[in-house]
């Protein structure tokens, strides 16, 4: 039978603040284990959580970015496990009445090839939370260890609707949610640190069928190629038990990345009961309206708003705005180099191509490349450059040199121009010298040329570039030459 | 002239003031006191001389220099073993913390501190405060000083055994359902709990989060009042503690507040169950205030009946989920037959924790779980809202309401050991204040004909502590139980 597969994604994000969800504790990644925690983080006995309102202010942020709607008082419950991670055996959490409600994400599935536009949908949140973060266990030979430095670290868990039908989709959709929240500054979701987790629910029905199969839950899935293997492998798992005539079991599964497969944690039977009730430490927290109002209004633009406005209103192409628009810093420099010279397609140019080369050229050891902000580029550099280019102060190709060289030293083009006498040659006595011998030492190319192969100029403006160290106007020398040579006729 | 020992804060502090004592001599006086009477009472788990005389020493030299603080400069006061202090020991008298030490002060403790209080020993309670006559503790039985085959009450018995005894000048306890006000009574002390949020929890091991509050044991009703005064307050570590509302002067107010007063008398707390001694003494106690010229306001409190099952399902849910942490992983005991992570939870919580520790467990467990959340938590979460419902309506009719604090005077060790529910009614009176979260006061009324204590509790409105010890005090004043001691 043909099968269509319902996917929902439940996606822990570690909200970035200086101190813990509920304590003063900091949290960085990468400390030595057990450093970054206090009383109130080991549970000692008499402590009490106080609210860290950042963590409550991002994940509204967060909602806002992504939709939802933010209610108007949220609570905290206890949900009770005993587990050796969980400090207090029980996670504080918002089962009943979370921060942000509904909400959507406008995706963009892969193209045809890469210079390609896919297409858009919107996936359907049903709501995001809060909770804390426990720590860390290590399954050494003989013994576990516990590191509780992640204790406590505010982590936003993201709930989507049953919306999603492919492997495809749901990578799509996390490529494009990592966007929106590190474009609000909200988390860096690097999952290789553990900053963004994602569980997968997956249930299969058959095609033109409306009710929904049995589904089962994968754990542990760290990257987003898990996550597409381990949804593609669930798929074809529940197929072949449906196709036997078998019933999918309500059950929680665990990805073994090593293997490339899964093995069942527990049954619906097994299910723990969480005993969920009110927290009576913490009061509930009433949002006020005109803050969120206000962080409304910091949000960022939206990359594929932002995708959008690029490519009808400053007519760049999507090779160009999907490499713009998916780094929030990117943007805003290409934006901010607009003010100094207005030529979006120059100016993308630089940024796409050889800015982000230079970058990546200048990284150590190859690891990653160095952010924008690393360089010793300014916005201002790459408008400028762009400016006296249009000036017709110098060639594109001299352009690229002032670019290496800019990029090298941090000055700016006009300057590095004036110190090694880059300005282009506008003095038509002296090229027209130059195209005379140049036509006069190539014969070959001149009948080339005549013969209707333009291409053959190129030989000719060669050794006139040359002899002027390619300061000679290149619009100037290719009017010059066409006209010598006409005229020699 | 009564032994050092005896005496209250405001006399002491007066003395201090007056060069005629210093804090070390009554310090050492306590200290000597108890090395003296506490194998029989049995009131501390663990005592620390050399500390408190080294605070006594700084609170002489502090005074010296000019410096002294305030009536509590200087006096030692005695605490609950469920309540944090910075390098000694908090068992909360159980075995699952028997080499735990805390690394911190409770915010009561800093506060008392900040008022040069000498924090004096850790006392003896029901384990984690689980219990209505101190049996529960897992160390040892306190005896009431007035007649030590008698329980001394509990939760907080050894707090309110060493005031009897003369082994503290103050002590603070904790009262979930009424763990102060009724080893007061049955010691014939002082014992107040104040309205809900008034001290902050920070640095008390929780019971239940909404019920527990701090709370202090006194000889007489200014001293209760001089203890609430340098404790309560906003704390930014308690996000349900909250800043006082109206009148906080309270010891100074008392020299006002004369009366009279209109007082609510519950009809339904003079019922079945009641012991006739008790009741006739309460009686007693309301016509005295009647012959003052108060009011008597016959009053209703329909609920009141349902206050302990309400009380046995929030406080052990919330207490299930509050004890989880004692797991043998950081710092609680650890089974040395623990093989994994599941034996290690099971077998060190099995070991460390006593009966009625795991009774309340399980039961707190049991109410919380899917399919029957609703039926009970949810469901008595409501009933305490008619609870306080019932409280804000008789407020209406009267300034401060007074009862019994316990039903009966104290009994013999062991009478009700295998009876729980039997240990559960003597906190019938004093439970639904809690619920409530208003403060209450238990104060000597006399004595039974056997010479054991009877307690007269004064319920006061929400953040209305200023007018209870005003009522309080006044029968005080009309009364000398104060001033009675036991013969040790």
């Amino acid at each position: 039978m043909e099968y269509e597969a319902v996917i929902g994604l439940e996606i822990h994000v570690q909200v970035k603040t200086r101190t813990k969800m509920f304590t003063a504790a900091p949290y960085e990644y990468g400390a030595p284990p057990n450093t970054l925690t206090d009383a109130v983080v080991l549970g000692l006995p008499g402590t009490l959580p106080v609210l860290n309102h950042t963590a409550i202010e991002k994940c509204a942020k967060l909602g806002l970015m992504l939709g939802c709607e933010i209610a108007e008082v949220c609570k905290w419950d206890r949900k009770n496990y005993f587990y050796p991670d969980s400090p207090k055996n029980y996670q504080l959490t918002q089962n009943e009445e979370p921060l942000c409600i509904g909400g959507k994400v406008e995706i963009e599935l892969p193209g045809p090839s890469r210079n390609v536009e896919g297409e858009h949908r919107w996936v359907q949140l049903n709501r995001i939370h809060l909770e804390e973060d426990p720590g860390k266990l290590t399954h050494e030979a003989f013994e576990t260890v516990i590191d509780f430095n992640r204790a406590g670290v505010p982590l936003a868990e993201i709930v989507t609707e049953p919306d999603m039908s492919s492997s495809t989709e749901a990578v799509a959709f996390l490529n494009c949610l990592r966007n929106m929240i590190i474009y609000a500054g909200i988390s860096d979701c690097d999952m290789e640190k553990g900053q963004m987790r994602c569980d997968a629910n997956v249930s299969l029905r058959p095609v033109g069928s409306e009710k929904l199969g049995t589904r089962t839950e994968m754990k542990n899935l760290n990257s987003i190629s898990n996550v597409k293997a381990a949804i593609e492998y669930e798929i074809e798992r529940q197929a072949e038990i449906l196709d036997d005539g078998g019933k999918i079991i309500q059950e929680t599964r665990r990805w073994d990345v090593d293997t490339a497969s899964s093995f069942s944690l527990r049954s619906k039977e097994e299910a723990h009961d969480y005993r969920y009730f009110p927290d009576p430490d913490l009061m509930p927290v009433q949002m006020d309206r005109a803050r969120v109002a206000e962080l409304e209004a910091e949000l960022p633009e939206r990359p594929l708003d932002k995708q959008r406005r690029y490519q009808t209103d400053l007519d760049l192409p999507f090779t160009i705005t999907s490499v713009l628009c998916v780094n929030r810093e990117l943007s805003e420099f290409f934006e901010e180099a607009l003010k100094t010279h207005n030529a979006p397609k120059q100016i993308a140019n630089y940024i796409t191509n050889d800015l982000l080369r230079e970058l990546s050229e200048a990284s150590e050891h190859g690891e990653s490349a160095l952010s924008v902000g690393e360089c010793k580029l300014t916005p201002e550099h790459i408008g400028t450059l762009a400016k006296i280019i249009d000036e017709g102060v110098i060639s594109k190709q001299i352009g690229k040199e002032v670019f290496t060289e800019m990029f090298k030293t941090g000055d700016m083009p006009d300057a590095i121009v004036e110190k090694k006498g880059l300005k282009q040659s506008n003095d038509t006595s002296e090229i027209e010298a130059l195209c005379r011998e140049a036509i006069a030492g190539n014969a070959k190319a001149v009948g080339q040329y005549k013969d209707g192969n333009e291409k053959a100029l190129n030989a000719l403006k060669g050794p006139v570039m040359k002899a002027t160290k390619g300061k000679a106007n290149p619009g100037m020398l290719d009017q010059l030459l066409k006209k010598l040579i006409d005229e020699g006729e | 002239m009564s032994s050092i020992f005896y005496k209250t804060i405001a006399e002491l502090s007066a003395m201090l003031a007056a060069g005629e004592t210093t804090s070390v001599e009554i310090t050492q006086a306590v200290i000597d006191r108890t090395a003296a009477v506490d194998d029989k009472v049995k009131a501390f788990l663990s005592t620390d001389a050399d500390d408190a005389l080294a605070q006594a020493k700084a609170s002489d030299e502090r005074r010296a220099a000019g410096k002294a603080i305030g009536p509590l400069d200087g006096i030692p006061v005695g605490i609950k073993d469920t309540l944090a202090v910075k390098d000694q020991p908090l068992r909360c008298a159980s075995k699952m913390l028997e080499n735990y030490v805390s690394p911190f002060d409770a915010t009561c403790i800093v506060k008392l501190r900040e008022a040069g209080a000498v924090i004096w020993g850790r006392l003896n309670m029901d384990e984690f405060a689980m219990g209505s006559s101190t049996e529960n503790s897992a160390y040892q039985t306190t005896g009431n000083p007035w007649n030590l085959e008698t329980i001394p009450g509990g939760s907080s018995g050894g707090s309110a055994a060493a005031m009897a005894a003369g082994e503290a000048i103050a002590t603070l306890g904790t009262d979930t359902g009424g763990s102060i006000r009724q080893p007061a009574a049955l010691c014939g002390v002082v014992g107040m709990k104040p309205t809900y949020g008034l001290i902050s929890r920070y640095g008390l091991v929780a019971f239940a989060s909404s019920l527990d509050q701090v709370g202090p044991f006194a000889r007489t009703v200014e001293d209760a009042a001089l203890l609430m005064e340098a404790m309560l307050g906003k704390d930014p570590l308690d996000s349900t503690s909250i800043a006082p509302q109206g009148e906080t002067n309270y010891a100074e107010a008392l020299k006002e507040k004369k009366g009279p007063w209109r007082l609510g008398v519950p009809r339904e707390f003079f019922g079945e169950g009641i012991d006739p001694e008790v009741k006739a003494n309460i009686e007693q106690a309301i016509d005295w205030y009647k012959r003052q010229g108060c009011e008597i306001v016959d009053i209703s409190l329909p609920h009141s009946e349902l206050a302990v099952p309400v009380y046995y399902i929030v406080a052990t849910a919330e207490a299930s989920s509050n004890l989880a942490r004692f797991d043998g992983v950081r710092y609680s005991h650890r089974s040395e037959e623990a093989k994994d992570a599941l034996t290690l939870f099971t077998k060190s919580r099995g070991e460390g924790f006593g009966d009625e520790v795991k009774r309340r467990i399980i039961l707190g467990t049991y109410v919380l779980s899917s399919g029957y959340y609703d039926a009970y938590y949810l469901r008595a979460q409501k009933v305490r809202r008619l609870i306080l419902g019932d409280f804000e309506n008789a407020f209406e009719q009267c300034d401060a309401i007074l009862t019994p604090t316990s039903p009966t005077p104290a009994f013999k060790q062991g009478e009700r050991s295998d009876d729980p529910l039997a240990m559960y009614l003597s906190d019938i009176y004093t439970i639904s204040v809690n619920l409530a979260g208003l403060p209450a006061i238990s104060i000597p009324s006399g004595f039974t004909e056997s010479g054991l204590p009877i307690g007269l509790q004064v319920i006061g409105k929400a953040f209305g502590e200023a007018e209870m010890f005003a009522v309080a005090n006044a029968f005080e004043q009309g009364h000398n139980y104060a001033q009675q001691t036991p013969t040790l």
